[in-house]
Formats: structure tokens, C-alpha cells, sequence
């Protein structure tokens, strides 16, 4: 069984600790010290997590803004540690979150891709062999050699999909990404997505979208003010993400406030 | 994460792609679009040579050999190194916030920022080093094989600065307060640095530059050029300043880097 797992998540907790004015300079640290008002007012985002993804799951995690969701998945993605558990990851990760981040604007794109791909942890002979199919994927032409921080937003995000899911994966994690870029690049992406799935890639999703949840994933997760109450079946999550109390007074809430516009 | 030794160095192998991009990024964005390019490594400090010669030699009336150099040689070694020193740890100290928008979005050996910063300052002061070979010969210092031993004080700066580099970059994520704060120290380092006077006379404030190692690195790089020698109480002190930055630096900066991300 050992084998077959790719994520196991092991009792995590994230704690923030939410200080109502940001100490970040000397004089009020030193002030704060001696006073010793150093207080912090603690946030739990994630509180006791466990649970494993086993190789060729398309989990897609569910909860409301604010559930954890994103934290979630930066601590998969290795960005942030967990304040108490562990998290184990078998096989390359690769995140999709919000294309282009790691882009040197006054790079070109062809420098970046070889910037990315190394902050991706690649070698310059893996980029090089792939560097021709990123371009094409990208369907940047000549706009290659022009520096990033004259690209349009739609661009970039071209770009960065196509470096990111060139290197072959084996854990993808997607942060509503598909929302990027015009519809025939979202559709291509989709083409690939689905390519790699066929593949047997691991993937987390985030999405609010039901629709596209369905069309991607078999399981779900779904998570509450930080703690999972439910893993397991898809549909069952996406269930319990549609009836929930909490999502049907938030819906009114939002009704109230469209009534009062 | 529990991280054994032989991790480290894996990983180290993993993104050691990347630290060679990061180290080529920084330099090749330091010269884009300027004309001369990374010939300005070369220009840039010939031409302070030249002004600070000026100054000091000919409206201040001092001239001739300074510890056994001329003086055009003494003043560019002095700030050569000391150049080196102030850009390696400022951007290293920057190298961390100035990286957010990636540290928060993919990971990467977070050590990776200040150190491609510091390495990168190293490789366009090792090709400015060039000036100063020309220089001498042009102004003839007589060739010694103390010359070689020049490579010692060299280390010892490189480690010193990677040390108080990662220092320097820990605490500036929790306090923005100490860019300006060194700033200022190293306005006092570059004075008692001895670039562009004599320190031999300095003789009640004497002290004040001993105590400063990059002064004690200046010094030996000085005394290696110009046959005289190493000097050994500098060499001891700076070589164990040195090692106990290095140590403190890489100690904090790993107890620390977690809490980065939190604070940027």
C-alpha cells in the first residue's frame, strides 16, 4: 500500500498569529519588549488535518472563503511549514498557483522560462530539451524575446501554464487557475489537464466551480473554519458543500446586501 | 521537517541550476541596457580611482607610496574590497524581500536569495580585480610571491560577508528599520576602513581600526600586494570573525526561515 500514496497529511495545524498593529520596526518592538505587550492574538487557519491522497487522485477540496483551503495547499506545496503535524509528498510537486509569480518582469520570456523551470528544480539540459514544446504550448511567437513586464496579464499566465505543465508532473496543484487566459487557451489547457489525468497524475483542485470540480476530479475533501469534516466520495462532499447551513446564510446574507445597493 | 545532512546537500544539488540563474540574473540585470555593460565592473572603479587620486593627491598635497604602494594602488585596493563587502551585504540582505512574490508562491531553499546575491557581488568583483592588475603593473609594483597569499584575505571577506549577509537578511524581514540602520554602519566601516588614508597615522584612534575586520581583510590584501606580508594578529582576528559570523548567520537564518513567509 506504501507505494501507492502520494500525499499523507499527518495531524496538521497552522497557526497565524494576527497581531492587531504589525510590530516590524525596532523602536516598537524594544517599546512593546520592556512594556512586555507583546501579544498576539492567535488564528488556527488549519486544526488538526490528516488525511492521504494515494497516487492518481483527483481530490478536489471544497470550503467556503476563509475555510483554509489555500493554506492547505501552500503547505503542500512545501511554502509554508505547519505549525504542528507533518506532511509527507511522494513524487515532484508542481503548483499552479497564480501564474507567472516567480517571472522577473524585466526578463523575456525566454529567460524566464529558464528562471522558472529552475525554481521549479530543474536542470538547464531538462529545460533546454522542453524549451522549444514551452514556446509553441505558449503560442507566444516572436513575443518570446520581448521583456515580461510588457506582457499582458493573459500572456503571462500563457506562459506560466505552459512551463509548469511541460515538466511533467506528478502532483499538480491547481488554485483556480483555469480561469485565466481567453477560452481557447482555457480549453487547451483543459486538454492537457485531461491528458495528464489519463496519465495517472495526482491532483489537487480548488474551485468553487461545481462544474468544473465534476469534470475533473473523483473525490473530495471538504473543509470547515479550518478543520476537515469530510473526505472521501465527490459527490457526497460536493453535497455537503451545497447544503451546508453556513453556505445557505451566506447566500442570504449576500442577498440582503444586494437589496440594500 | 527534520532535515539530515545529506538532504541538505541533495537538495543543494537539486537547485543548484537555479542559484547559477539567479547568480547570472542579478549580473545581467545590473548592465542591461547601459552601454558599456559589464565592461562598467572595469570603468566604474578606474574612474573613482582616478577622482579620489585627485582629491587627495593633488589638492591635498599627499603623494608617493602609501604602506609600501602607490598610492593610486592603495586607495583602489582599499575599495575594491570594501565595495565588495557594503554591495554583498546589502543585497543580500535585500535578496530576501525582494523575493516575496516567489517566496510565497513556490518553494525554494530559501538561503538561495542572499547567497546568489553575495556570489554575484564576488563575480563582478573578482572581474574588477582586473583594473587592479593593470593598474600595478602600469605604476610597476614589484612582483612577489605574497601575491598569491592575496587569495587568503579574499576567502576570509567572502565568508565574513555571507555570514553578516544571512545575519543581515534574517533581521530585515522582521524589521524593516535595519536597511537605513546599515546604511549607516557601514558609512562607519568605510572610515575606518583606511581606502583613502594612511592608517599608520592614526595613532590614538588606532584602535578603532583594528577593530574593524574588513579593515583587518584590507590591510592584508594590501600587505600581500605589496610584498610585505601577512600580518598575523589581523589574520587570526578576521579569519575567526569570520567563522563565528558565518556560524551565527547560517544558525539564524535556519532557526528563522519558516517565519519568513508570515512576515513578508
Amino acid at each position: 500500500m506504501g507505494k501507492n500514496i502520494a500525499i499523507k497529511a499527518d495531524n496538521i495545524s497552522m497557526r497565524f498569529n494576527l497581531s492587531a498593529d504589525k510590530v516590524d520596526n525596532l523602536k516598537e518592538y524594544f517599546i512593546r519588549f520592556v512594556k512586555r505587550s507583546i501579544t498576539f492574538k492567535e488564528f488556527w487557519a488549519l486544526k488538526n488535518i490528516s488525511f492521504t491522497v494515494e497516487k492518481g487522485d483527483r481530490v478536489a477540496i471544497l470550503g467556503y472563503n476563509g475555510a483554509g483551503k489555500s493554506t492547505l495547499l501552500k503547505i503542500i506545496a512545501g511554502v509554508l511549514k505547519p505549525t504542528e503535524g507533518s506532511i509527507k509528498t511522494y513524487g515532484r510537486v508542481v503548483p499552479l498557483l497564480e501564474l507567472g509569480a516567480g517571472f522577473d518582469p524585466q526578463y523575456t520570456g525566454a529567460e524566464n522560462i529558464y528562471l522558472y523551470g529552475a525554481i521549479l528544480g530543474h536542470t538547464k539540459e531538462f529545460i533546454e530539451q522542453r524549451y522549444d514544446s514551452i514556446v509553441e504550448f505558449s503560442e507566444l511567437g516572436d513575443f518570446i524575446d520581448v521583456p515580461v513586464k510588457n506582457y499582458s496579464s493573459g500572456m503571462r499566465a500563457r506562459l506560466g501554464f505552459s512551463i509548469a505543465t511541460v515538466v511533467e508532473p506528478e502532483i499538480l496543484i491547481l488554485d483556480e487557475v483555469l480561469s485565466v487566459g481567453d477560452v481557447k487557451f482555457r480549453k487547451k489547457c483543459m486538454r492537457y489537464i485531461n491528458q495528464m489525468l489519463d496519465g495517472g497524475v495526482t491532483v489537487l483542485f480548488v474551485s468553487h466551480s461545481v462544474n468544473q470540480v465534476r469534470k475533473i476530479c473523483n473525490k473530495g475533501i471538504f473543509l470547515d473554519h479550518g478543520e476537515l469534516t469530510f473526505a472521501g466520495d465527490l459527490e457526497k462532499a460536493i453535497e455537503i458543500y451545497e447544503n451546508d447551513e453556513q453556505y445557505g446564510r451566506a447566500k442570504r446574507r449576500r442577498r440582503r446586501r444586494m437589496n440594500r445597493i | 521537517m527534520n532535515v539530515s545532512k545529506s538532504h541538505v546537500i541533495a537538495n543543494f544539488k537539486k537547485y543548484r541550476y537555479l542559484l547559477s540563474q539567479l547568480i547570472i540574473k542579478d549580473i545581467k540585470l545590473k548592465y542591461r541596457r547601459s552601454y558599456l555593460g559589464i565592461l562598467w565592473t572595469l570603468v566604474e572603479p578606474l574612474l573613482t580611482m582616478i577622482v579620489l587620486t585627485m582629491v587627495f593627491s593633488t589638492f591635498l598635497g599627499r603623494n608617493g607610496i602609501r604602506g609600501g604602494l602607490p598610492f593610486p594602488v592603495y586607495i583602489l585596493a582599499g575599495r575594491l574590497l570594501y565595495s565588495f563587502f557594503s554591495g554583498a551585504t546589502k543585497g543580500a540582505m535585500k535578496s530576501v524581500r525582494g523575493s516575496a512574490a516567489m517566496i510565497k508562491k513556490v518553494y525554494v531553499p530559501k538561503y538561495m536569495y542572499p547567497l546568489s546575491s553575495i556570489l554575484s557581488n564576488f563575480i563582478t568583483f573578482l572581474i574588477s580585480l582586473i583594473v587592479l592588475i593593470g593598474v600595478s603593473v602600469v605604476l610597476k609594483v614589484q612582483p612577489d610571491w605574497w601575491m598569491f597569499a592575496s587569495v587568503i584575505p579574499l576567502i576570509i571577506l567572502l565568508i565574513m560577508s555571507v555570514g553578516v549577509g544571512l545575519i543581515l537578511a534574517t533581521f530585515s524581514v522582521f524589521f524593516r528599520d535595519l536597511e537605513y540602520l546599515w546604511g549607516v554602519a557601514l558609512m562607519l566601516i568605510m572610515y575606518t576602513c583606511a581606502i583613502f588614508y594612511d592608517a599608520d597615522r592614526l595613532s590614538k584612534y588606532k584602535w578603532l581600526l583594528n577593530c574593524n575586520p574588513v579593515y583587518g581583510v584590507i590591510r592584508n590584501f594590501r600587505d600581500c600586494i605589496s610584498g610585505v606580508g601577512l600580518h598575523m594578529p589581523s589574520l587570526i582576528y578576521t579569519t575567526v570573525f569570520g567563522i563565528i559570523t558565518l556560524i551565527t548567520g547560517v544558525v539564524l537564518f535556519y532557526k528563522k526561515q519558516d517565519e519568513f513567509i508570515l512576515h513578508l
